[in-house]
């Protein structure tokens, strides 16, 4: 989600209608945008991603002018011909495939209004464009260019220019190391024999695509009144669409569009092309899943509300819209319209079945029994870390670890779950005695014949810990699950670190091996910081589950 | 109360006790009369209070007692007595008197003045000799007497001496202590003159069971309004209470658990769910990705090609996609589910058609990037519900949730359009926290596109999906200020904390 401020002031005009506070939050909230705040001229929206059309000022009051049925229907943007050429060069053909171009022209910028234009620009950038990656976007004072211009890929080597913000010539390869944004954004050519330019036809450049603008060609200042736009990159789609948010946002800040031959060596285009697309509209499909009864009539005058057209019983979708794949689409786009504050609930007399997962149910008798001995149940995190779940258990077992994590106290996940619950007797130390606690947890341990090459089982740890405990009172415990389940188990010595040798044994069920049971190590206890001993026992769940 | 019951009521303690109060009396007084401890003087006392048969004063009194010198004099008596001792035969000269008697400087001189303003000395001849009077001084041990008599309360000890020595150099000192001073009450003078039952019982005994002794005999009174030490119950963490009660709330609606695995391969976190493979949520900084193993396996071929066909915009479905080049690899990433809608993708490719319709819950956790403060967790939980029924619509979807948060306790639900890749309608739930008079955000739901649901089920049919989190109502329900304190495993919270109510 991206998060914009307007001028309430300046969204209030261009919505054509003066609203109060609250109504304006509310709608704001209703269209689909998600209201930070609206505070003294300043309005704070969160815009989902799905819209990037919305992100300027012009956007957000366009969708708003219409939903509150000021402005309501397809938007027409008067386009004029402008005879000047954007040529593709084959040779971009597997640098940057694509471009998309306009000419704007009687802008009058000031200084607030080129800060929204960078603002818009970096915003579409991150979203539709993916961090330049799929779109990036070029502004251009028109009066400097020699038009046609060209779109080409040339060898590193032989690209020089002035990069904004800069009044020394450089180099492709000195920009890329050197100029910051070169260095934020390197790595979206890295690997490419030759890098894309635009350049114009007494063989300026413009600009390094996605990289920068020229200082001499590709900076806009307040003067400007002439603008050449061009968004380029993998998805011709996504340049056209991204080009149609930025024309129609110049339009609606008053300037004119002037549309471009785009010259691609098979096939010439009319750019920008803000034709509206064409979709059949389904009105039982609409009505079936809104669960309302609308007539065509309704229909189209909701869909006008969000700023569509109804033409010859096809809807035209707004040339700016990119979320609009599929018939669900428009009927989402119906229901916005009517209000999500307008349905009436309802549950349909359908009737299924409830199921519990019969592991879940025996997970939860587990508990029953536990907690009717006075044992505490925890709820420890699955993310753990190598020292407390090998190096203080002295006891070396293979993990699962996170690729990248914030905090590296969480860096792998628990192959069993004593560590995790002698982590928390440690951080109860203040608290009073006997502190007797259990769990029954997920745990993942390495196994090449699941899905992941991860196989995960619950386990229940039960830990006592008290002046006096010993082996005896943790015998007890497996006694008295074995008892309740009616079923036997066997018992023999083992050997295992953390606990003491010669009180530490391993559990089987039908020759299966499914616990461990022991008294802690002393070692074990100091490096969790404790003074009392711990006996303690680990069964795993999902194995004994399947015994019974 | 009745003053033969308070009389009956009386413990052992007390009893022994009583005896004592006729008169005004210190608790140290009355450890030493009684040959209790202090401790059970205190406890009875305590009691006694309790019963309004004693008042307790908190009295500060002053005490004299021996301060340094005065413990050093005790035993080696003072200074002018030592240096007349000295002489008591013999005159001495001052240095000789000074070895004999082991005196320092200042104590020399301090006695010498002492001594010859109350002309116990006289000088002769470069020595001094003892008088008459000063002989009768020697024999006069009343300072000893009364550094010995020490500790005592300043009422009570010889003002003369106290003067005379107070004035000299650390021999005694006066501090103020803490005493606690007990008196009868009006009840109190009552109950000494009831004659106690000697034979009143403590406890039932098996013997006395067995011999019916019982039957003659009465049981002292307890005062049942006293505290008792505390005990605590086993008890489920209260996470999983609530985790527990929205299970019910499923069932009781009519809906089949489903579970799986919290590890995933993306395939099924991401792309079965029309998450494109650049989408944001994909990266390293938002998701838990795991670095061994890396990469899991795709399930079968015909679901894996059917959900690269929904992305790149060219299945049966009338819909653009999202137009790029899917990559297998991609979705082989293994993943920390980010939401249970995991769940819901597997389900659905589990089903067949015949069986809708049909209604499936599940509660558990998720996982995102997060450094862990006050408002965010690694760790969270979900609720997730799907319902897939061909005549599903959204005022069902909207009739359910409100259905779960009134059984929550919410009256008030709101719901707002949002934004999912996998949904379309897609709301935000708020619902509406009266004690704090405030919306809560509790996350999505929506309708499952036919992107997702046409590969996984093979056929367009309406599925009802949402994963709100629960954590915020948690937090909310037991006042927690710090979401971290829901995995907190305080013994002595998850001790006192309030059960769940539903």
């Amino acid at each position: 989600m991206t998060m914009i401020k307007v001028s309430k002031r300046e969204l209030v005009k261009l919505i054509g209608k003066s609203l109060d506070d609250e109504t304006l939050k509310d709608r704001i909230s209703m269209i689909g945008t998600d209201l930070e705040h609206v505070q003294d001229d300043e309005v704070s929206v969160e815009i989902f991603p799905n819209r990037p059309d919305m992100l300027s000022c012009q956007g957000l009051a366009r969708a708003l002018s219409s939903f509150i049925g000021v402005k309501t229907g397809l938007r027409n943007y008067k386009i004029q011909k402008s005879n000047k050429q954007l040529l593709v060069d084959k040779s971009i053909k597997d640098i940057r495939p694509y471009t998309a171009c306009a000419i704007i022209k009687n802008l009058k910028l000031n200084d607030e209004k080129l800060k929204e234009i960078i603002d818009i620009q970096e915003k579409l950038h991150i979203g539709i464009g993916r961090n330049r990656k799929k779109v990036a976007i070029g502004i251009y004072p028109s009066e400097v260019i020699s038009y046609p211009i060209r779109f080409e890929a040339l060898a590193p080597e032989k690209i020089r220019f002035k990069p904004l913000e800069s009044n020394i010539e450089m180099s492709a390869k000195d920009i890329l190391e050197k100029h910051p944004k070169g260095k934020e954004y390197a790595h979206l050519l890295e690997g490419k024999e030759k890098y894309p330019i635009f350049i114009d036809s007494k063989n300026k450049i413009l600009s390094m695509p996605p990289i920068i603008n020229s200082n001499d060609t590709g900076k806009v200042t307040e003067s400007t009144k002439e603008i050449f736009i061009e968004c380029s990159g993998f998805s011709f789609e996504s340049c056209k669409i991204t080009l149609n948010i930025l024309v129609t946002m110049f339009a609606d800040l008053g300037g004119e569009i002037y549309s471009m031959d785009l010259i691609y060596p098979d096939k010439t285009y009319e750019s920008p092309d803000l034709t509206p697309r064409k979709m059949k509209l389904d009105v039982n499909y609409i009505n079936k899943l809104t669960g309302l009864n609308l007539s065509e009539t309704e229909i189209k005058e909701l869909l006008e509300k969000m700023g569509f057209g109804y033409e010859n019983k096809k809807v035209l979708v707004p040339a700016y819209r990119l979320d609009i794949l599929h018939q669900i689409d428009l009927a989402e786009e119906v229901a916005i319209a009517y209000g999500y504050e307008n349905f009436i609930e309802e549950i349909p007399n359908v009737s299924t079945i409830g199921e519990e997962s019969p592991l879940e149910i025996f997970k939860k008798k587990i508990v029953y029994l536990l907690t009717g001995l006075d044992l505490i149940e925890t709820n420890t995190y699955h993310l753990t870390n190598l020292n407390d779940h090998n190096e203080k258990m002295d006891n070396k077992t293979e993990v699962v670890e996170i690729q990248e994590t914030k905090s590296s106290e969480y860096s792998v996940l628990r192959s069993w779950m004593i560590p995790s619950l002698l982590k928390v007797l440690s951080e109860n130390r203040h608290n009073s005695y006997p502190q007797n606690i259990f769990e029954i947890g997920t745990t993942f341990k390495l196994n090449k014949e699941t899905e992941t090459g991860v196989e995960e089982s619950q386990r229940l740890a039960v830990l006592l810990c008290d002046a006096k405990t010993d082996f005896t009172h943790i015998k007890q415990i497996l006694d008295v699950i074995f008892l309740n389940l009616d079923l036997e188990y066997s018992i023999e010595e083992a050997e295992h670190n953390s606990f003491i040798p010669g009180r530490v044994g391993r559990v089987s069920v039908k020759g299966k091996n499914i616990a461990y049971i022991g008294e802690i190590h002393p070692k074990v206890l100091s490096n969790f910081g404790l003074e009392n001993p711990v006996a303690a026992l680990e069964i795993n769940i999902t194995e004994l589950f399947k015994l019974i | 109360m009745d003053i033969n019951k308070l009389a009956e009521s009386l413990h052992p303690l007390e009893r022994k006790i009583l005896p004592h109060l006729k008169e005004k009396i210190t608790d140290k007084e009355l450890e030493k009369k009684s040959r209790l401890q202090y401790i059970e003087v205190s406890r009875a006392l305590q009691w006694l209070e309790n019963k309004g048969i004693i008042k307790i004063k908190q009295e500060l009194k002053e005490v004299i007692s021996l301060d340094k010198n005065g413990e050093r004099y005790l035993k080696h008596n003072l200074p002018e007595k030592a240096f007349l001792e000295t002489i008591k035969n013999n005159p001495l000269s001052l240095n000789e008197i000074e070895t004999k008697a082991k005196l320092d400087k200042q104590e020399l001189n301090i006695s010498v003045g002492l001594l010859k303003k109350h002309a116990y000395i006289e000088f002769k001849e470069g020595k001094l000799s003892i008088t008459q009077k000063g002989k009768e001084f020697l024999k006069d041990d009343s300072e000893i007497k009364f550094l010995k008599s020490l500790p005592l309360e300043v009422s009570k000890v010889d003002k003369k001496i106290l003067k005379e020595l107070s004035e000299r150099k650390e021999i005694i000192k006066t501090d103020t202590e803490k005493t606690k001073v007990i008196e009868l009450t009006d009840l109190g003078e009552k109950i000494t003159k009831v004659k106690l039952d000697e034979n009143l019982m403590e406890s039932v005994t098996q013997d006395m069971l067995k011999d019916s002794s019982w039957k003659d005999k009465k049981f002292r009174r307890y005062d049942i309004k006293l505290p008792v030490p505390k005990i605590y119950p086993g008890k489920r963490h209260f996470v999983n209470q609530v985790n527990e009660y929205t299970k019910r709330i499923w069932l009781d609606l009519g809906f089949k658990e489903m579970t799986g695995p919290l590890l995933n391969t993306s395939f099924w976190n991401f792309d079965a769910l029309f998450t494109a493979q650049d989408h944001p949520v994909r990266e390293m900084q938002d998701t838990f990705f795991i670095k061994n193993p890396r990469y899991g396996t795709l399930p079968d071929k015909k679901l894996v090609n059917n959900v690269k066909k929904v992305h790149e915009g060219n299945s049966d479905i009338d819909s653009l996609g999202w137009q790029y080049s899917w990559d297998e690899n991609e979705a082989k990433r293994n993943v920390l589910r980010t939401h249970t809608t995991v769940l819901s993708a597997k389900t659905l490719n589990s089903l067949k058609k015949e069986d809708l319709p049909l209604k499936f819950f599940a509660v558990g956790k998720c996982f995102r990037n997060e450094t862990l403060d006050w408002s965010h967790l690694f760790e969270f939980n979900q609720t997730e519900g799907i319902v897939i029924d061909k005549n599903a619509n959204f005022r069902n979807l909207l009739g359910y949730l409100k259905q779960f948060f009134r059984k929550m306790g919410y009256e008030k639900a709101r719901f707002r359009p949002a934004y999912f890749p996998y949904t379309e309608f897609s709301i935000e739930i708020d619902i509406f926290d009266t004690q704090r008079q405030r919306w809560i955000e509790l996350g999505g739901a929506g309708i499952l596109r036919p992107e997702v649901v046409v590969p996984l089920l093979g056929e367009d049919v309406p599925v009802l999906a949402w994963g709100p989190g629960v954590d915020r109502i948690m937090t909310a329900v037991y006042k927690l200020k710090d979401v971290r304190e829901l995995y907190k495993n305080d013994l002595k919270q998850l001790r006192e904390i309030k059960i769940w109510m539903k």
